[in-house]
């Protein structure tokens, strides 16, 4: 059933993805999370992302909508239904599997 | 050199402590959870770690002006707040007003992807808010364990969970900490590595079909603890560790005496009755006259003006109301001016310490002066010896420290009157009565008899106990050459010592009559004797009279011859003197 869902999305390229990446600071862990993901957007989803950092030192209250426990977590808001990876995305398989990326291509 | 100068310092001042005020623990743990620092508190499925955890915060927010934060992995804040709302903690309330706050933490591991290294600074982030958002000094963490199954990773988790117990205790923030019990360790995760000051252990057992709760405190760095299990409840006020009032002997002692409503039984104590607040134990076997006993105790006490309370284990109150007027008891008065309170309940309704609380509560709503527990041997059927055992103590110490004179009946099976229980029980007592049946001659008596009596002088006789329908009344039993001998027996030994007596009686009267008879035939025959004796004097009298008659004739008649005879002068001179007849002649 969730592919067929996401496969309905991926007949309508133009949709928008919506990233949130939750971080801590300017870890080390966090900044290899960015630029990880930033890497994967711009080879998949080229044109089609929007990544929002979060930075939990400065606004802590938005940990608890998300459920954040682990930094760095990415939390797929767009397309539905919401996905979360956890980790500084070093792994691309599990980032793939994780995003749900055929639901893009 | 004074060395021996008591120190001024108990070991309790050592290490801060955080009251958790909750009835009884905090005297276990000597004042509370160490402060500023985790504590763990682990036990299986439904042994109330939630909600002690629960009431440590709410109890915190209300009584000692500390907020506190929740962090749930289990439930959410709605499900929470619902489930105490039914022990009266009004949770949503202290949310409202900035007392406590609730982060319901989840993580579902089927839509989490990992991918490379992470670390679980967002749990740090999100506590560390939640913390300064309204300045909690408690932290309750339930249940942490949650997380093994939702993040793949171990290595990770166990290095974070590491660092966050330290990073609770450079906040300083007390915290507790619930875990699931493991199988050969204390938590299933081996959470009792990182928390080391102080584990407390929950337990739900099953004896006999009732479950009772227990709590142990297994560890507690720094400080003396009480280390043995005790059995808590979970009651419409929260958790109650009942009651803790064991751990010393110094009850206050009065020298009071109270009368147990039977003046023979007053008289057999020493003249005066049981002293005040003391326990008495009252066992028997079936139908001896227990509760008798107990209602006349309860009904002189509620005579005084003493408020009495009478639990009842077998009987429903209209029962015993009932049956005590038959012996002219009225206790149903009493009931109605609200000196005498029945409490009844069968002891396999709920567990050994459900009961406790359950008296415990009627104790400190009633406050009686007087207490009556019939039969505490039904109670001793829903646990096992030692926590019955356990219990009794409890409530002996509760009752004695309220100054509560308490009358315990028990009952004993079978024809042996003291059994092991009683024996085990019977040191908890000031006081031991003893009832049992006589046997004999195709009738049971009872009988009576003071065991021990602490602290006074008492009879060591056995009485007869006699109930009619005008009350009971104790009477001395027939101790003689055949034994101890009651009812007819004792009236047909009495009847027949009395005809004894009668018969020896009648026969010192014969014999009394026949020495009488004895002496009067004596003293007849005495009286015959002088008779004769004076007869045979008045005849000698006579003898002597008529001999000298005789002579002075035949002197006369010799004169006379004589005279006749012409006798010479001499004769005639001599018989001058008798000259008359001579003259006459």
């Amino acid at each position: 059933m969730k592919t067929k869902t996401s496969s309905g999305s991926h007949r309508r390229p133009a949709k928008l993805w919506q990233l949130r990446l939750y971080v801590t600071d300017s870890t080390p862990k966090s900044l290899t999370a960015f630029s990880n993901l930033k890497k994967f957007c711009e080879s998949h989803l080229k044109g089609r992302y929007r990544i929002t950092v979060i930075d939990l030192v400065k606004q802590p209250q938005l940990a608890k909508g998300d459920q954040i426990l682990a930094i760095p977590t990415v939390v797929r808001k767009l397309p539905k239904p919401m996905r979360t990876i956890i980790g500084n995305l070093s792994d691309t398989d599990h980032v793939l599997v994780g995003l749900d990326l055929h639901a893009a291509d | 050199m004074k060395t021996n100068a008591p120190k001024p310092i108990s070991p309790a001042t050592h290490l801060p402590k955080c009251p958790t005020g909750i009835q009884g623990l905090d005297e276990i743990t000597g004042g509370g959870l160490p402060r500023g620092r985790p504590t763990l508190v682990c036990g299986g499925t439904g042994c109330g770690k939630t909600l002690l955890a629960v009431e440590f915060l709410v109890r915190g927010a209300v009584q000692f002006g500390e907020p506190g934060v929740f962090m749930a992995f289990e439930e959410t804040e709605a499900e929470l707040k619902a489930n105490v709302a039914s022990l009266g903690f009004d949770l949503a309330g202290l949310v409202r007003r900035k007392k406590i706050a609730i982060d319901y933490v989840h993580i579902e591991r089927s839509e989490v992807q990992e991918s490379g290294e992470y670390d679980l600074e967002g749990l740090f982030v999100r506590l560390n808010h939640a913390i300064d958002s309204i300045g909690a000094k408690r932290v309750v963490l339930d249940t942490l364990e949650a997380l093994f199954a939702s993040l793949p990773n171990e290595a990770i988790l166990r290095a974070e969970l590491r660092r966050l117990f330290r990073w609770l205790k450079v906040k300083g923030v007390t915290a507790v900490i619930t875990a699931e019990r493991g199988r050969d360790q204390l938590t299933r995760h081996g959470l009792e590595e990182y928390v080391s000051d102080c584990v407390i252990l929950l337990d739900h057992r099953v004896n006999d079909q009732i479950a009772t709760r227990h709590l142990r405190v297994v560890k507690y760095r720094g400080a003396l603890h009480g280390t043995n299990e005790f059995p808590f409840l979970i009651g419409d006020e929260g958790i109650s560790v009942l009651p803790i009032t064991s751990l010393g002997l110094n009850h206050k002692v009065s020298s009071g005496r109270i009368a147990t409503g039977i003046p023979r039984l007053d008289a057999m104590l020493g003249g005066r009755g049981f002293f005040r607040g003391s326990s008495i134990l009252l066992t028997g076997t079936p139908g001896t006259g227990k509760t008798i006993v107990a209602a006349n105790f309860a009904q002189a006490a509620c005579r005084r003006g003493e408020r009495t309370l009478f639990f009842s284990f077998e009987e429903s109150p209209n029962q015993i109301i009932r049956n005590m007027h038959s012996i002219g008891l009225r206790l149903e008065p009493l009931v109605k001016r609200g000196l005498l309170r029945f409490h009844a309940a069968r002891p396999s309704l709920y567990g050994l310490e459900m009961h406790l609380a359950t008296m415990f509560k009627e104790i400190a709503a009633f406050q009686p002066h007087v207490v009556v527990m019939d039969p505490i041997t039904s109670l001793m059927d829903s646990g096992t010896a030692s926590e019955c055992r356990a219990m009794v103590t409890r409530l002996v110490d509760y009752l004695k420290a309220g100054q509560v004179t308490t009358l315990f009946t028990s009952l004993t099976q079978g024809g042996h009157a003291l059994q092991q229980s009683e024996a085990s029980m019977s040191s908890l007592m000031d006081s031991w009565l003893l009832l049992q049946d006589f046997e004999g001659n195709g009738e049971r008596n009872r009988v009576l008899y003071v065991l021990k009596a602490r602290g006074m002088a008492h009879s060591n006789q056995i009485r007869e106990f006699l109930i009619s329908n005008r009350g009971v009344d104790l009477v001395d039993a027939y101790i003689g050459p055949s034994g101890v001998l009651t009812g007819a027996a004792r009236v047909a030994q009495t009847a027949r010592e009395k005809a004894e007596a009668l018969a020896s009686q009648q026969e010192a009267a014969r014999r009394q009559r026949e020495l009488k008879r004895k002496r009067a035939a004596l003293e007849q025959q005495i009286a015959g004797l002088r008779s004769e004796h004076e007869a045979s004097a008045e005849e000698l009298r006579q003898i002597d009279e008529q001999v000298g008659r005789r002579t002075r004739l035949l002197t006369t008649e010799r004169t006379e011859l004589g005279r006749l005879r012409q006798a010479d002068v001499s004769v005639a001179a001599s018989a001058r003197g008798n000259s008359k007849p001579k003259s006459k002649l």
